[in-house]
């Protein structure tokens, strides 16, 4: 059982922090809060704030890098000292390596490389405050820098968590339900056509709970997607 | 359509904005089974027969005959290396530049471009990134004295405006001389100047909004 120190982390049918199982934390989003990079973007989720800044495309130097066909994406997922209760160790650890690298997959499949031969498109990730679900945040964050940046897209990808505790499904983890709960699964996903991008899992779940973790996570995306193309809009709806 | 100061259509990377058969996709846009779909997030234009996404930020890309501002980044044995403000180097051969007939074995070409120098050129080709300019066509020279200011290079249309009456009209209230590159380098030169940047900054920073024009003749006047 998932007891923490005598707390239930769920309880007639409500979480820790007073939600619903099936419900988001409160969201913020923002984009151009960097000013030097050609796009960027905030988003929160209750306690988790990822800053991403897309620079490019540019020239992609050193040379061996390029690719004489399409551009390259570079991406740089990095925790802040201050993001966590217990401070980090500051450079890529292991974890910093592998979120990177999910993240880039996770957005290569909606841009439009070939346009962009001998360059890259970076990626740099920010974040500087951790509580759970930090790199669908991530992803969040990208994708809306990317389309602030102008980077030719298919699509925006929105991405959300869900998993499992005490045999309840639930959706987008907090910290404490992250580091306890029987299993997780963070996804991301273009909207227009529901196909997947990211799709790990940890923990053990049933084959048809995977398969309704997943629907739910279909269905919470949608108000997050709508949310992205508001403050996207918004940017340039400002009338003098 | 048109209202005074309204914002025009804009789209999000991903969003339908109708369906193939009467209209066909444009530039800024992308064909998905029968959907015309945005590439960018951007100002929609709808013409008779297509549609069209001017994206509001994002690099220059540079395209055939395409009038470009550079800036000399590098001499070279044989032509110059010119910043074009893109994600790419343009290169201007020794023969698209200069008429005469030059002995590379006794001359060095920074006489004609050094570094740093300005010039007008125009874009014959961009194969893979490789950009070749030319300064063949009239009207390209060595820019000198003026300032530089850039833009959105999307933007360049809007500040040209329909048969150059956008730019035309800042020449004539400022009295300057203004050369605009589809790169988003635009130079400027004459009397004044202050007056015509900050005309150049609002068309920048308001491109999506109607009534453009009439606001930007009530700041010169």
């Amino acid at each position: 059982m998932a007891i923490i120190k005598g707390i239930e982390l769920i309880k007639n049918g409500k979480r820790l922090d007073g939600r619903k199982p099936m419900e988001l934390r409160e969201m913020e989003m923002k984009v151009g809060v960097v000013p030097n990079a050609n796009g960027s973007a905030m988003v929160r989720f209750g306690k988790t704030t990822a800053i991403a800044a897309v620079y490019g495309p540019r020239l992609a130097l050193p040379k061996h890098l390029q690719s004489a066909n399409k551009a390259i994406v570079q991406c740089r997922y990095n925790m802040a000292p201050f993001s966590v209760d217990e401070r980090v160790r500051p450079g890529s650890s292991r974890r910093e390596v592998e979120i990177s690298k999910v993240v880039r997959l996770a957005l290569e499949p909606v841009l439009f490389l070939e346009n962009y031969p001998k360059t890259t498109i970076d990626i740099y990730i920010e974040i500087i405050e951790a509580d759970g679900s930090t790199r669908v945040t991530s992803i969040n964050a990208a994708s809306l820098a990317l389309a602030d940046a102008g980077v030719p897209m298919k699509d925006l990808v929105v991405a959300v968590s869900g998993g499992k505790i005490n045999g309840k499904l639930i959706i987008d983890l907090n910290g404490i339900e992250d580091n306890n709960s029987e299993a997780d699964i963070p996804m991301a996903f273009i909207p227009g056509k529901k196909e997947i991008t990211l799709l790990q899992m940890d923990g053990e779940l049933k084959h048809e709970e995977i398969k309704e973790i997943m629907n739910n996570i279909f269905k919470a995306g949608e108000e997050i997607y709508k949310m992205q193309v508001k403050v996207l809009k918004d940017k340039y709806r400002v009338i003098v | 359509m048109e209202k005074a100061n309204g914002v025009r259509e804009i789209a999000v990377p991903g969003e339908i904005l109708g369906k193939k058969g009467k209209v066909f996709s444009g530039s800024g846009t992308y064909e998905d089974g029968d959907n015309i779909v945005s590439k960018f997030l951007g100002v929609v234009t709808r013409s008779e027969n297509y549609i069209y996404v001017t994206p509001l930020s994002g690099v220059y890309t540079p395209k055939v005959n395409d009038f470009v501002i550079g800036i000399v980044n590098q001499v070279e044995k044989f032509g110059w290396i010119v910043d074009i403000n893109s994600p790419w180097e343009g290169f201007l051969a020794i023969s698209e530049a200069i008429d005469e007939f030059i002995d590379i074995k006794k001359v060095v070409l920074n006489r004609y471009f050094d570094v740093d120098d300005v010039i007008y050129a125009q874009v014959v080709s961009t194969r893979r990134g490789d950009i070749q300019l030319s300064m063949k066509e009239p009207g390209c020279r060595k820019l000198t004295g003026g300032v530089l200011v850039n833009i959105t290079p999307s933007k360049v249309p809007r500040l040209i405006g329909k048969q150059g009456s956008m730019v035309n009209m800042i020449k004539e209230k400022t009295k300057t001389v203004i050369r605009v590159g589809q790169n988003g380098i635009v130079w400027i030169n004459g009397e004044n100047i202050d007056k015509a940047i900050m005309a150049i900054k609002l068309i920048d920073q308001k491109s999506h909004i109607y009534g453009l024009t009439d606001e930007v003749s009530k700041l010169l006047s």
